[in-house]
């Protein structure tokens, strides 16, 4: 039935849920928008994120989201490691395009199949104050456990872009994407810049896997459904645009929730693969593209 | 490999595998070759795009799985035998890879790759919400009664795997040495030059991958009917995927004998760790040599056993 209850519900858990995208797709924005680094693998990071907050939260009883900002440092120092395999292995060689992608794909797969080694595929959960309860504003009902992600997600995205445009070191990174030789010549190295940006980039996943086991429960492979939304919001935001990003995040949010409101969870994955198949075919400059 | 000599051995191949249905009855060895088989179909056609063109694919898994449901609903509809099960199955997936190929080959790389991944969930989708092939539950196949002179059925079903296996070989072999080979290696190597060279790169790749999609398909085909139950879940299976990826990436991507050495290395110690340690640990196994081969020995086995050769011949 078609009421406009259903219909308000729905686009504003849309918007929510999207707004949450955001905070999985911003890392993607900067490590494959930016400096075109297909790494696949972000997900699976976050999921490792997801694990360090439900690890945590029930040994000491932390808040999810500090969690993930204390385990941001930790993960930033991981993705610069990271980032020097890669330049090691591929970027110096210029074999990114094809085995850099491979690569990503053995590092997702391995942390995957780590994960569900040590902790099996059991759903895990964390537990806060807010979690269950809602607050109602007129007709709209807001639930605190989509509203938190929300609100943390939406700060993330407006930090990160006050970082890329107004720090000195964000817009290396944006000189980076744009121009790496011409970075060079200014005397500046593009591999640390890069390493930087990757790093950030990384960063981010662990406040994305706080937020994500907040809104429902993880299981190890929930990762790869992230793989397909969050390329194709950075797709569809048009490349590491930060804002296009975001307005890309809530469509596919809002979207998705119809969706789903209306045909059935089952088809909901299909959306975000749908909007990636048909934004490459007929856009592939994204919404707020360069 | 000189192609007498090639054929030679094909032949004997063939013959050998008579043999041992002739001689051994332990249906278990049957059932790992046959695994084994299925994988080198698809290390094969995999590397077509991925090694040869030097378009990396994510969609592997999709392809095999239209094949095996290809099979599985016509045969539920028409009851048609398995040679035209696998052939459907090699002309729908042709015509998938046609048709994702001609949607996002145009743009890099790197968005083919993403789009190959997006149609494999796009198409689990429509399969878990497809009641006549049995949704999200899954279908049974009844395996036929008739098994020709085989004393079982499995004993048929890896023949039928042998014969498509030293048919994936062969043609793989010719590509990689004919002028439309040169073409693909000339897109892997740098796509502008080629482009500028004269090389219709276009045409090339999406030949490729109509190639790389029926190959995959006919390794699915027979699949309903090895596993007798297939459900979206299994048949869509990210292990399938990384499989294909890895046993070219572990053999050698630029040569055609690198996918099958790589196959058969990796299937054989998979059965191996899967029957003595656990099946979990060998998918783990697999994941960590792709990562260590691509970032230590990017050119393979054959590659490593070419610079051995070298450095012992100078």
């Amino acid at each position: 039935m078609l009421t406009a209850d259903l219909l308000t519900d729905a686009v504003v858990a849309g918007v929510l849920l999207g707004g949450f995208y955001a905070a999985v797709a911003i890392g993607l924005a900067i490590i494959f928008g930016q400096l075109d680094i297909v790494n696949i693998a972000h997900p699976a990071f976050i999921i490792v994120g997801a694990y360090t907050a439900f690890i945590l939260n029930s040994k000491f009883g932390l808040d999810p989201v500090l969690i993930g900002v204390l385990a941001a440092p930790i993960f930033f120092l991981v993705g610069a490691v990271i980032y020097r395999i890669y330049y090691a292995a591929f970027e110096r060689t210029g074999q990114e395009s094809l085995s850099g992608l491979a690569f990503f794909f053995g590092v997702m797969f391995i942390i995957e199949v780590v994960l569900i080694l040590v902790y099996g595929v059991d759903y895990r959960l964390v537990s806060a104050g807010y979690i269950g309860k809602s607050w109602t504003l007129g007709l709209v009902n807001l639930p605190l456990r989509l509203l938190v992600p929300f609100v943390v997600s939406a700060a993330l995205t407006a930090a990160v872009y006050a970082y890329l445009s107004r720090t000195f070191m964000g817009r290396a990174i944006q000189a980076v994407a744009q121009d790496r030789l011409a970075l060079q010549l200014m005397g500046a190295n593009p591999i640390s810049v890069k390493q930087w940006a990757f790093a950030l980039g990384m960063a981010t996943a662990a406040i994305a896997g706080s937020l994500l086991i907040i809104i429902g429960p993880v299981e190890p492979s929930v990762g790869r459904q992230y793989i397909g939304r969050a390329f194709a919001i950075v797709v569809l935001g048009g490349m590491g645009s930060i804002p296009g990003m975001f307005i890309a995040a809530l469509i596919l949010g809002v979207v998705e929730s119809l969706v789903t409101t209306f045909w059935g969870p089952s088809w909901a994955p299909a959306v975000a693969f749908g909007f990636l198949l048909l934004t490459l075919a007929f856009r592939p400059s994204g919404l707020l593209g360069r | 490999m000189k192609t007498s000599t090639f054929w030679v051995v094909v032949c004997a191949i063939f013959i050998g595998g008579l043999v041992l249905t002739e001689l051994v009855s332990n249906e278990y060895y049957f059932t790992a070759l046959y695994v084994i088989l299925q994988a080198t179909i698809m290390a094969i056609a995999w590397n077509i795009l991925g090694g040869f063109t030097g378009y990396v694919n994510f969609g592997s898994a999709a392809f095999f799985a239209v094949g095996a449901y290809t099979s599985i609903a016509l045969s539920k509809s028409l009851g048609l035998p398995l040679p035209v099960l696998i052939a459907a199955a090699a002309v729908i997936c042709g015509l998938i890879g046609l048709g994702v190929g001609y949607l996002t080959l145009r743009l890099k790389g790197v968005y083919f790759a993403i789009a190959t991944l997006a149609m494999a969930i796009v198409l689990e989708t429509l399969v878990n919400n497809w009641a006549y092939a049995g949704g999200a539950r899954g279908a049974y196949i009844l395996t036929p009664e008739n098994h020709l002179w085989f004393k079982s059925y499995i004993q048929m079903i890896f023949m039928v795997m042998l014969l498509l296996t030293l048919v994936a070989v062969a043609i793989s072999r010719k590509l990689n040495s004919s002028r439309l080979g040169r073409g693909l290696a000339a897109i892997r190597d740098d796509e502008v030059a080629a482009e500028c060279a004269g090389v219709p790169t276009l045409r090339l790749k999406l030949i490729s991958t109509t190639l790389m999609g029926a190959l995959m398909g006919v390794a699915g085909a027979p699949y309903p009917f090895f596993v007798t139950f297939v459900d979206p879940a299994s048949a869509f299976n990210l292990f399938i995927a990384v499989n294909a990826i890895a046993m070219p990436m572990i053999g050698g991507t630029a040569h055609w004998i690198g996918p099958v050495i790589g196959a058969l290395l990796v299937g054989s110690m998979q059965e191996i760790i899967t029957v003595n340690v656990s099946s979990e640990l060998n998918i783990l196994f697999v994941g960590i040599m792709l990562v260590l081969f691509i970032t230590l020995a990017p050119q393979g086995i054959v590659g490593l056993w070419q610079k051995y050769r070298r450095r012992s011949a100078s």
